[in-house]
Order: C-alpha cells, then structure tokens, then sequence
C-alpha cells in the first residue's frame, strides 16, 4: 500500500538541492526576450495619451507595445471580460498596466517601463464601502439574499437583541515566487507557454483568444508553482498572454516576471468585508434570529469576485444552525486592484464574521464564547435528524462535537482558561487570552460544471508508468499524494510511477486546481485511469493462463495469477505482446451536488472539513504588541492519502491565517495607491512569530462520502483555523476592562490598543 | 554599457572570471550569468531570504551585495553543499522531515541553516526560530523547517561526537 504513508514531498531531493526548476530557471535559447508592463499612476480616470519615445530610446528595447497593438482579444478577465491585458480608453486602479515594453533583460524591460508618461485625465475614484454604495457602484444589479425562516420578524421577538460591525482586511498572497510566464513561439502559429499557473487550462484559452487561434494551437505547462494560495488562479493570465502575444512578434521566446513590487502593486489580493449583523438570542445564548449584511470591495474587475462573495455567504453560519437567518451581500465596484481568489474564497470572511457574533453574544452574557458555540451547533448523532444550513444543504456529517472533546482534552482547555483567567487577575501589562475556534467547510466548486477532472496514464512495456492529470503542483504535495493512489492502484513502488508536469495537451478542458479539490478531483480520474489499464492487463493475463480475473492480484511490484507470478514489467511487456493497449484516460465528476447561486438553494457541497483549534496568546496592554504561546489543532482530512503532506497544510494554513488576522495589513493612501506594496512594509508571519508550542493532530475518522480512498479535502479548510489566535486576543483585550472589545482585522498592535481602549469605555 | 568590470570568484569550488558592470546584483549573476539557478528571487530587497549565499563563510542575502563586491571572493550556493545523490545532512533533513511545501525558500532556507549550524551546532527551537528569522517561508508554517534544523543539528553533533 502506498496510499496513506507519509512520503516527503515528491520533488523534494531537487528541491533541497536547488535543481527543482520553476518558470525563471528554464533555459532559454540565446535571443529571448523579457516584458514588463508600464502602469498607471492614476486610480481612475480617462487615457488620452501615452508618450513612449523614451522607453522606445531606451537600451535594450526592442519593441513597445500598447492596446492598438493587440491583435485580437485585448482580454484577461476569467470571467467578465472586463479586463483588457493593456488599457484601452481608460483606467481603473493605480497599477494598471498601460504598455507593454519587450527588451533584451528583465532589468532592461523595467527601466525602460519607468520612463513611459501617460496623459490621463482624472475621474473622481471610489475607494469606500460608503462611496460604492452612494453611486451604486457594484456588481450584479443589486445584492444576493439567502435566507432561511424570518430572521426580521424573529429578531422582533428576540429575549436579547444585539447589533455590531466588523471590519476584515484584504491579504496578499505573498507567494515566494511571484508570477512568471515564458512563450516559446513553434511551427505554423503554434505557441508553447510555460506558467506559474492553477488553471492551464484558462491560460491556454486566453491566449488562443488573444492570439486568434484556436485553444489546439496553443499549448501550456505548468510543472510547479512556488506558491499559489488562489493568487495564481487568474492573475497570471496577464503574463502569459502578453508573452505569447511578444514571442508571436518577434518570433523569440519572451518571458515575463513581476518584480516583487510589481506584483504587489499589478494583482489583486484577498477581499476584504465589512460584517454588519443584528442578532436575536436568549439568556443561555442560543441563537433564534440572525441578519447580517456583507460589504466586499472587489475592485475595479469582476473577476472571481462573484463566487468569492457568494462562498462568504454559505460560510456565514460557519458550525452552527440558526433557524431564522439572513445574509445580504454586496459586492462593490471600487478603484483599487481586482480582489481574487485566495485560500478559503471568501469562506474565512463569512465564517469570521459569524465568530464574532458568537464572541459578542457571550462577552454581553459573559459566558465563556465556548459555551455559546456549544449551544449553538448543528444537531449531530443517530438521535437528532440532520439540520439543514440557511441554503438547504443537510449537514448530515458534523463531527466537530467529538472532535472538540477531544481536542479540549488533549490541550487541557477548561484548565487553561481558568488559569488565564487567575493569571490575569494577578498581572496589569501583561494579558493573556485562550480561544477555542471551530471550523465547518464546504467542499466542492460552487460552480457546479467545474467538479470535473481528467487524468492520463502510460504503461510502458518496461512496467515504467507515466502519470498526468489536470491538477497542478503549488507545494500542497498533490503530485505525490496522487501518485501515491496510481502506485497503489498497480501494486508497484512509487519509483515506478514518473510523474510530469501538467500539460494542457495531455488532459484537456481541466479546472483550475482550486477549492482544495485537487486531490479528490484528480486522485479519482487517475484511479479510474489505472483501472482500466489494470483490469486489461489481469483480463490478458486471465486469458493467458486460463484463470478468472478476479484471481489476478496486483501486489508488491508483482501480478500474481494462480499459476504464476510476474513482476509488473513482465507482466507490461506480456500485455503489450499480446497488442493490447497500456494506455487510458480517466475522468470523473463529484456526484450528488446542485446548487442555485441566485436563489441560494440546493446541495453544493459534496460534504464538509472539519477542524478545530485552540490558541494562548499574551498581550503587551502598553504596546499592543502580540504574540501566540501555544497552538493546539485537531483537523479532520477523512482517511489522509498523506498524513505528513496534509499535517503540513494544517501547519501553514494556521499560521497563514493568523498572519491574516494579526500582522498582514494593507493600507492604501487617500489616492488608492498600495502603500505596503513590498515586505519592508507588509509583514508576514516569520519563523519567530509562529506559535511557541505548536500541537498538530490529525482526526482519526474516514470521510463519510465517497471520495478517494475516504480521504478529505485539506488545502483551504485549516487557514480558518488561524481564527482562534483571533479569538484568543479578543479574550485577553476583554480582560482589560468591562467593556467588549469591539476587535478589528487584522489585530495589529495599533488594532489591539485601540480595542483596549474600548473595553476600558475611554 | 561602459565600465565593465574583472570580476573573479570561486564558486561552490569553481574559478569563474567574466566582465560585469560592477553593480549588476550578485543574485543576477548567479542566476543568468552562471546558470547557478538554486538561489532564488523572491524580493529582490533583502527581506526574503530566497537568496541566501554563503560568502567567505558568512551568510549573505545574494540581492543585497554587487557583483563588485563578491570579486575575490568564495561563494557558496545550494548546489555547492550536496547534489541530489550525496545530500548534506540539512539536505536530507529537510526531505524526511518534510521543510518545504513548493520549496521556493528551500535553498535559502538550507543554505542560511548550514551557517546558523557553524555558528551554534547546538541551538535550542527558539534559537533556530530567531536564528532563521530573516528567511521567509508562507507555506509551512515554519513547524517543519525548526524541525528539520534540530534534527540534522542532533545528527551533526552525534556524527561529531563519534569522530572524536
Ligand atoms: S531575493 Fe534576496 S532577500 Fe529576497
Ligand atoms: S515552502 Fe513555499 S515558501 Fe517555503
């Protein structure tokens, strides 16, 4: 069995020896070209001219490009086609690109960039939530509604009412490596393009569209990415089309990467909300009556905002059933960069929001928060029916009861707080705050027709195996996690299965490697692949000695027939003497999903992840200053595939999470320029601000639905776990006074003075 | 452009002597002239680590310092302390205990641990979590990569206490 065994990483010996290549380390031919965009410097407002002579002058160029010159589609929007590559007769945010410079050396391209002037004529820009909903700039015609019961008429009704508002920062993505793309243009208008990609497949179709070709002409790979997080779900359409476009002119490879502030400037980020909710409850805190309102700033461009917005929605009760809820969200239209996917897709907004209800509730009972989540969880056991969510989805798998037993006991929770509680008492700088914070996530694209995946798979007739699917490799450890299931699936080592780079000419149409549904999507297809190469090897063989088929075993590097048994090469080259074909695709589609994004009903998601975890922190009350003493985590990833890859995703998804919600700040000055637009001033999480004890454990539990091998989806699910670090400084502000501490995102220190502040009433 | 330097220096035990503008960064002749791709770009400003080098036996962040001021010197990268079939212990480390995700601070990450070890063969967790500060990683979390350090430094010292 080489499924469930935690192998390292499966690039890990070229990784650790600097030979694993990514974008930027693939040798050119002599005579490639590098990009970097020109962009503006003006948040909004009409393009009337641009002056290039001097980048056109300048050493090293070769050729400038601007909309005029575009052949075809002047597009990159995954979704809208609001988003033109280079901008036409107007502009939207402060870094767009404007122009296009291709010159002999990256540093070449970025000079010459910084001497291009446009002539733009301002326009008044929106920046605000108050601003956006004033001029009704927005997305879609008007709000989405999901809503279940009459959460207005039982808010009337409510023993306690109570209504509050929370703002959640945006976040970047600060993948190590920023985005890349190389085009190597072929024969007869073909083109190759190397990305830094999640979505071949979107890359393929942009460029064929910018290039006015058909997507056969165009061909993507993508062996890794160093880090994508949902930033190079669409961001990276812009570098590659503009490659392509370049390498089609000059007919020499053309490579773009941003520089790190380019990036930071050019691409969108994490949406940020604004959660405004009126809550209705009793004395004990179970929640009867729920309204809450979400405002996102989108940016200038659609796209992935509206499926971001809605996940937020369907994350908005997080763990816990509320009888009369309503969500109202809005996504707004604003003039900063287009906000993106990234880990968790609106998700951790939706769900943090709801947090800080259940944080408020209890700290106007004051209860522990703990309390109030416990009596306000989905019904779980053979004794209670399912409860539907506020979209009609029966949550008819919640374990996080148990799991939370079991992590309180293993962390020791009821006795720290109580400790917390006598030690803060006794200290006036210094506070400390403990918080327990669930986690419930859907798992599924909601765009339903994206639940599909392929897979292709070569035996050769030296027992050699060649594996590919649509997934792609960040770093999440897909790659092996899947071959882990191909190996498996013939009984034969792990060396035996070669696994290459996801290839848009190998396994076509393919989703983007996104909502965590890589491994369940590709390790399918790539199990049905290898049984159909698998049952026509044993039915030769079957045939061959005369036996059932069912007698055939695949084990140990062998496939044993009662007669006899043969390595699996013996038994390859057996089966391709005997003109039978060692090659399949595979594709699969998750079962038993629906969903109705406009009415907010349905199924859509397969099932659900679960986590849950525990977090300590200390406050300075002078400074604000913060850090986290002890983590403890108990993550449900069903039957893992790879319990050291997923225990790895647990890791950093925590502390990528808490980064979010502590230290990650984005500040953008009165004329929308991103003034943290490099890690001098956006930080994110160092080794030293990891937690002092960190305690990670896997639930120890098969998924209930049928996925591969029972596993569960991991890649999202735990950055949502970073909320109770959030929680635990909540409780510890609390400490220094009567009041509630009204806590924002991101708790920086300045956040957490502020707050003490409130709670002390001053 | 005018101005071109004689630069000559040993990297990972190999003479190299070319012309460069003396404020080329030492990262783009790594990377471009060389062909030394190991060493990363993730900022280009000193605040990753992605870049890390060892010269003269200090570790030294490859964006920050110009081809200029490496000439004469020893630089060590990735590739100079083990290949895939003779890993160094910190290289093998970080295999089997799992520091690195999408690996893009991976060779920073080592070859910054390679110093920290000659500076302090014993460090405790929280020496290696300040000791390795300066290097950034956002995808592990940083749990794997302390571990991975401890466990080679244990291994080093145990290979040392044999051979004494
Ligand atoms: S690239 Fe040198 S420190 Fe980031
Ligand atoms: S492993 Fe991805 S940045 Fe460290």
């Amino acid at each position: 069995m080489s499924v469930a065994k935690p192998l390292p990483h499966d690039a890990a010996r070229l990784h650790v020896t600097g030979q694993a290549r990514y974008v930027d380390d693939i040798p050119t031919a002599a005579g490639a070209l590098h990009l970097a965009f020109g962009c503006s410097k003006v948040a909004h407002g009409t393009l009337q001219s641009l002056d290039l002579a001097a980048v056109r002058a300048a050493p090293g160029v070769v050729d400038v490009l601007t909309a005029a010159d575009l052949p075809f589609a002047n597009d990159v929007s995954p979704s809208a086609h609001d988003e033109p590559l280079l901008a036409t007769d107007s502009v939207h945010y402060v870094g767009q690109p404007l122009f296009c410079v291709i010159a002999t050396s990256h540093l070449a391209a970025r000079r010459a960039a910084g001497l291009g002037t446009a002539k733009i004529e301002p326009l008044p820009p929106i920046f605000d939530v108050e601003t956006a909903l004033a001029q009704n700039s927005r997305f879609e015609d008007g709000p989405r509604i999901y809503e279940r019961g009459q959460a207005n008429t039982a808010l009337e009704t409510a023993p306690i009412r109570l209504s509050g508002q929370m703002e959640i920062g945006g976040q970047e993505h600060f993948y190590l490596e920023s985005q890349a793309a190389l085009a190597v243009p072929g024969e007869d208008g073909d083109v190759l393009v190397h990305s830094s990609t999640q979505h071949p497949t979107e890359i393929q179709h942009k460029v064929a569209e910018a290039l006015g070709v058909p997507m056969h002409a165009v061909r993507v790979e993508t062996r890794r990415m160093g880090g994508g997080f949902g930033g190079k779900e669409s961001q990276g359409n812009a570098l590659a089309v503009a490659c392509a476009i370049a390498a089609m002119r000059t007919g020499r490879p053309c490579k773009m990467r941003y520089d790190r502030d380019d990036d930071m400037v050019i691409t969108g980020k994490r949406h940020d909300f604004r959660i405004t909710y009126d809550v209705g409850f009793d004395a004990t805190g179970v929640i009867t009556a729920l309204d809450v309102r979400h405002d996102t700033r989108c940016g200038w461009a659609q796209d992935l905002s509206l499926p971001v917005a809605d996940r937020a929605m369907l994350h908005a009760d997080n763990a816990y059933f509320i009888p009369n809820m309503r969500v109202e969200s809005h996504r707004l239209k604003t003039n900063m960069q287009s906000a993106t996917a990234f880990r968790g897709f609106g998700g951790p907004q939706g769900m943090l929001g709801m947090e800080r209800i259940v944080d408020h509730v209890a700290g106007h009972l004051g209860l522990d928060p703990m309390a109030v989540r416990e009596r306000n969880f989905y019904a779980t056991g053979a004794a209670a029916p399912p409860q539907s969510t506020h979209y009609g989805q029966e949550v008819d798998d919640f374990i996080l009861p148990g799991l939370i037993a079991q992590l309180k006991d293993s962390a020791d929770y009821d006795a720290r707080r109580a400790q917390v509680d006598a030690w803060n008492a006794e200290h006036d700088v210094l506070k400390k705050g403990i918080a327990l914070t669930p986690v419930k996530f859907g798992i599924s694209f909601t765009l339903t027709h994206l639940n599909q995946a392929g897979a292709l798979v070569h035996v050769y007739q030296d027992g050699s195996i060649h594996l590919n699917h649509g997934g792609t490799e960040m770093g999440q450890g897909l790659f092996q996690k899947v071959a882990q299931v191909a190996a498996d699936r013939f009984g034969v080592p792990m060396a035996a299965v070669k696994i290459t780079a996801t290839d848009t000419a190998k396994v076509p149409n393919t989703s983007a490697t996104a909502a965590s549904s890589g491994s369940d999507l590709n390790g399918m297809a790539v199990r049905i692949a290898c049984d159909k190469i698998r049952n026509r090897m044993a039915a030769h063989l079957a045939e061959l000695h005369q036996c059932n088929v069912a007698q055939i075993r695949f084990e140990d590097g062998y496939v044993i027939t009662p007669a006899q048994s043969y390595t699996f090469a013996e038994a390859a080259n057996l089966t391709y003497v005997g003109r039978v074909g060692l090659s399949a695709t595979g594709f699969y589609k998750t079962p038993d999903i629906r969903w109705d994004r406009i009415k907010g009903e349905g199924r859509p998601f397969f099932y659900f992840a679960y986590g849950a975890a525990i977090s300590e922190v200390v406050i300075d009350t002078l400074t604000g200053e913060n850090r986290i003493l002890r983590t403890d985590i108990l993550h449900d990833a069903g039957a893992s595939l790879n319990p050291a890859l997923d225990k790895g995703q647990v890791e950093g998804g925590f502390v990528q999470g808490a980064g979010w919600l502590t230290m990650e700040e984005l500040v953008w000055d009165d004329a929308g320029r991103l003034r943290t637009h490099a890690p001098s001033t956006y930080k994110i999480p160092a080794a030293s601000d990891a937690p002092d004890i960190f305690n990670v454990a896997l639930w120890d539990g098969e998924n209930r639905a049928d996925t591969i091998y029972k596993s569960k989806a991991v890649g999202e699910p735990p950055f949502m776990l970073g909320m109770s670090a959030f929680f635990a400084l909540s409780h510890a502000v609390s400490a220094c006074g009567p009041d509630y501490p009204d806590l924002q995102a991101p708790a920086t220190p300045e956040e957490v003075l502020a707050s003490i502040a409130r709670a002390k009433g001053v | 452009m005018s101005n071109k330097m004689h630069i000559k220096m040993n990297v990972n035990g190999e003479e190299q002597e070319f012309l460069a503008e003396p404020r080329e960064l030492l990262i783009h002749t790594l990377r471009e002239r060389l062909d030394i791709t190991g060493p990363h770009i993730g900022c280009e400003t000193s605040h990753c680590g992605a870049c890390t080098v060892t010269i003269d036996g200090k570790s030294v962040k490859s964006c920050t310092m110009f081809v200029a001021q490496a000439n004469g010197k020893d630089v060590t990268t990735i590739e100079g302390l083990g290949g895939p079939d003779d890993l160094h212990v910190l290289q093998s480390a970080f295999k089997e205990h799992h520091g690195l995700q999408c690996g893009f601070c991976t060779p920073g990450m080592i070859t910054r641990a390679s110093k920290l070890l000659e500076e302090n063969p014993n460090p405790t967790e929280e020496e290696v979590r300040f000791g390795m500060a300066g290097n950034i990683c956002r995808c592990t979390g940083y749990q794997n990569i302390v571990k991975s350090i401890l466990a080679a430094a244990s291994e080093l010292q145990a290979a040392k206490e044999a051979a004494e």
